[in-house]
């Protein structure tokens, strides 16, 4: 194998293969990427076994072939040649070295035989569709917060990815949750994904995808069967085993009835939020919200550390309510809010709270009241 | 000579004639040449279960009382009425009951016991941050510095605080009050029960020199015998050693030996730190493989976990299931949650899935459970689950339950669970 290939591009395909790769590994094919050349370009591939990626770039390819090395130790060469340098790649086969050669500098970087490099099974894709990268960037921008820690419920640790009944007919709808808040968010219905199976698209994949979604313009090719999901542009391809469990029945935890509704320009509450809770030490900050007539007094009070007190103008006029978050969960689900008012929807003190974009139902958030 | 009388707290710089205390003619005053310098104290109660029980039914004041574990148990505590007849702590009972036939024989009732002892350090911390707790009974206080905030000196501190317990507890505790730890509690150990001994600067090597050397902590019958083949029976004996021949001889304890010898301990007194963990587990008569029976056993510990954190005011954030298989090897499984707990039916459940995530059918010979990353309660169990809303009225559940057996004992109410 020998090619030639600009830096940048390099760069690039490399950056998204080592990202995949496991840093504490134990087999060492898994810390490698496979480099293939061939006619106009060459392809980068990582995998972990549970996420593969695939990075085409354009090459200039002198004599084609494939090896395969540290996908980090390529990442970091790559990353220390001065810009615009140009990357001979050049393998003989022979000695296991793959020489990379830019300007005065050289490296002789140790590889393994490509043969041994696990080439994820394909598979029968039983959907596919092709969405606008804005739309699943929001998607799962907008949800991915959401996303569970706790290993015990596996089956939380992703977004749960399907086709619903939103309030104008079906809907692609991500759904995350982790007992504590939950975000649902919809979006047309994309030609050709009526019959999609739901998969839950775990963390990992969710990170790696936002990858592929930076370009406005871009068409992201998806796929779904019951065990994989797979994210297309023309130069890269993700595919990702999907978490093998059941996504809880979510609709029964989201309220559809709370009576007390509260408005409030999301910024300016987030901010209060920050403020407030800089006073408390604890790692779950408690923040009261009490609301009355008009008036929304955001308070901290945590014994060891102080006290905070801040009142903010809101649209209320229900009953007095007294009720507490977390502060975290407040601040993120207000910082999701990004064209209109926040809209908190209300039921008592200890059932869960909704809250979404003015009245735009495509991207509802629950989130679950703390004792304070 | 500076004195001070423990019943009134009458100060005095020169003791006064006749060995009672002119003000209220108590003669229970002590007398000291460095009895105002001295601040690092031992408080030792007086048979404080014995004390604890009598305090709380008073029937039995004027009657012998022994708390101790059943008829094939061991004497835990004996009140100083059973001492005159001869029972000591760790006597068989049967022993004790043929030297004092009549004696009131108690089971220990440690909730009662340690609700008293922290009454008690909160007394002890209200005059200094510096308590060390060695048991329910007893513990060092630091008073150093202290003498300004409350305008008294450490002696008159101390004895105000026994008279406190006496007061307001019905128990008494002897004090020592000496320059260090070793030394207070030896000093406390001098003049039991309601005892107040001081061990000052100036007599620390005498008072040491005729005394055996089993009285340094950590100096067991193995150790003693090892110190008398080497010819050394009380401190004397000891000081005639170089530090390096101990060191020759004794290893590592040597040093320490040469030290305490002289009286010399610069342990500080250290306020006990919060508890990494708090763990409980059990080993089978039999190995197991039942699902059902290691649920069962499951909640039983976490149970005693929860009963654990409660009492101590904590939660923790990080929930650990360790097994031992029946070839030894361990197993452990743990997970962080997303808010701290201290709640039995919240780490049970979290137990059991980490027993599915083993992936290990067994059998099993140890199964435990424990909770770490620990914090206080409040900042625990205060937000609800929306995937699993019956938890908040699960957890109300275990907290009125809780309720029910602070008031009628462990046993009123149990769950069916538990007798799995």
């Amino acid at each position: 194998m020998k090619l030639s290939i600009e830096r940048a591009a390099l760069l690039k395909a490399v950056g998204q293969a080592q990202s995949v790769v496991e840093r504490r590994n134990t087999i060492p094919i898994l810390a490698n990427v496979l480099i293939e050349a061939e006619g106009e370009g060459v392809s980068l591939r990582a995998t972990d076994l549970d996420i593969e990626v695939v990075d085409r770039a354009p090459a200039r390819v002198e004599r084609p072939g494939a090896t395969t090395v540290s996908a980090v130790t390529l990442h970091e060469i790559v990353r220390k040649l001065p810009d615009g340098a140009l990357v001979q790649l050049s393998d003989d086969g022979a000695a296991g070295r793959l020489t990379v050669q830019a300007g005065r500098s050289t490296f002789h970087l140790a590889t393994l035989p490509k043969e041994d490099f696990p080439v994820m099974a394909s598979s029968e894709y039983a959907t596919n569709f092709t969405v606008p990268a804005p739309v699943l960037r929001r998607l799962f921008d907008k949800s991915k917060f959401a996303i569970s820690n706790e290993e015990t419920r596996y089956y939380l640790n992703g977004v749960y990815m399907h086709v619903a009944r939103g309030e104008g007919g079906p809907v692609l709808r991500c759904v995350a949750t982790d007992g504590h808040r939950l975000a649902r968010i919809d979006a047309d219905l994309p030609a050709g994904a009526e019959a999609m199976p739901g998969v839950i698209v775990p963390r990992k994949t969710v990170g790696e995808l936002r990858k592929l979604l930076e370009d406005d313009e871009a068409q992201i090719a998806v796929s779904v069967s019951e065990t994989k999901v797979r994210f297309a542009t023309p130069g890269i391809t993700l595919t990702s085993k999907v978490i093998d469990g059941t996504f809880p029945d979510y609709s029964r935890v989201i309220p559809t009835a709370n009576p007390r509704r509260l408005e409030v320009d999301a910024a300016e509450f987030a901010r209060a939020v920050d403020r407030v809770a800089t006073v408390s030490s604890e790692r779950s900050r408690a923040v009261k919200m009490k609301l009355d007539e008009d008036r929304l007094v955001l308070s901290v009070n945590a014994p060891d550390t102080g006290a905070a007190e801040e009142e903010l103008a809101v649209a209320y006029s229900d009953d007095v309510l007294e009720i507490g978050f977390n502060a975290k969960y407040l601040l993120e689900i207000a910082s999701q809010v990004d064209r209109e008012n926040a809209v908190f929807l209300f039921n008592s003190s200890g059932d869960p709270t909704l809250m979404r974009e003015g009245n735009d139902t495509s991207a509802v958030y629950v989130v679950m009241p703390m004792r304070v | 000579m500076p004195a001070l009388c423990r019943d009134c707290l009458a100060r005095f710089d020169d003791a006064p004639p006749r060995g009672r205390c002119p003000t209220c003619r108590s003669p229970r005053l002590i007398a000291h040449p460095e009895l105002f310098d001295l601040s690092v104290a031992h408080m030792d109660c007086d048979a404080f279960y014995a004390s604890v029980e009598k305090h709380d039914r008073p029937e039995l004041a004027d009657r012998p009382v022994i708390i101790g574990g059943g008829r094939r148990g061991v004497v835990s505590t004996a009140c100083y009425i059973a001492r005159i007849r001869g029972v000591r702590s760790a006597m068989p009972m049967f022993r004790a009951l043929a030297l004092c036939p009549e004696a009131v024989v108690l089971k220990p009732r440690m909730d009662r016991y340690a609700e008293v002892s922290s009454q008690v350090r909160a007394m002890m911390e209200a005059l200094t941050p510096a308590v060390e707790p060695l048991s329910l009974d007893e513990a060092f206080l630091d008073l150093s510095g202290t003498a300004r905030l409350h305008r008294a000196p450490p002696a008159v501190l101390l004895a105000g605080l026994v008279r406190r317990m006496e007061a307001e507890l019905g128990i008494s505790g002897s004090i020592g009050l000496s320059h260090n730890k070793f030394l207070a509690k030896l000093a406390s150990d001098l003049d039991k029960p309601r005892g107040f001994s001081v061990i000052g600067r100036a007599e620390t090597l005498d008072f040491l020199a005729p005394r055996p050397v089993r009285l340094i902590w950590g100096v067991g019958e193995a150790g003693q015998e090892a110190l008398e083949r080497a010819g050394i029976r009380t401190f004397a004996d000891l000081r005639r050693w170089s530090p390096e021949d101990l060191a020759r001889r004794f290893g590592q304890m040597g040093e320490r030996l040469h030290r305490l010898a002289r009286g010399e301990d610069d342990r500080p007194v250290r306020p006990r730190e919060m508890p990494k963990s708090i763990s409980n587990e059990t080993t089978f008569h039999e190995d197991t493989a039942e699902r059902d029976l290691l649920e069962g056993h499951l909640w039983r510990l976490s149970e005693k976990c929860a009963d654990r954190a409660k009492a101590k005011g904590l939660a923790g954030r990080t929930v650990t299931l360790r097994l031992k298989r029946a070839d030894f090897r361990l197993i452990t499984r743990r997970t962080t949650l997303s808010e701290p707990t201290q709640i039995a039916d919240r780490i049970w459940r979290i137990a059991r899935d980490l027993l599915d995530q083993a992936r290990d059918p067994g059998p099993f010979r140890l199964i435990g459970v424990g909770i770490s990353d620990l914090c206080g309660a409040d900042a625990a169990d205060r937000s609800g689950d929306l995937l699993d809303p019956q938890a908040a009225r699960r957890a109300g559940a275990e907290r009125a339950a809780d309720a029910i057996r602070a008031r009628f004992g462990p046993d009123a109410i149990v769950k069916g669970r538990s007798l799995r």
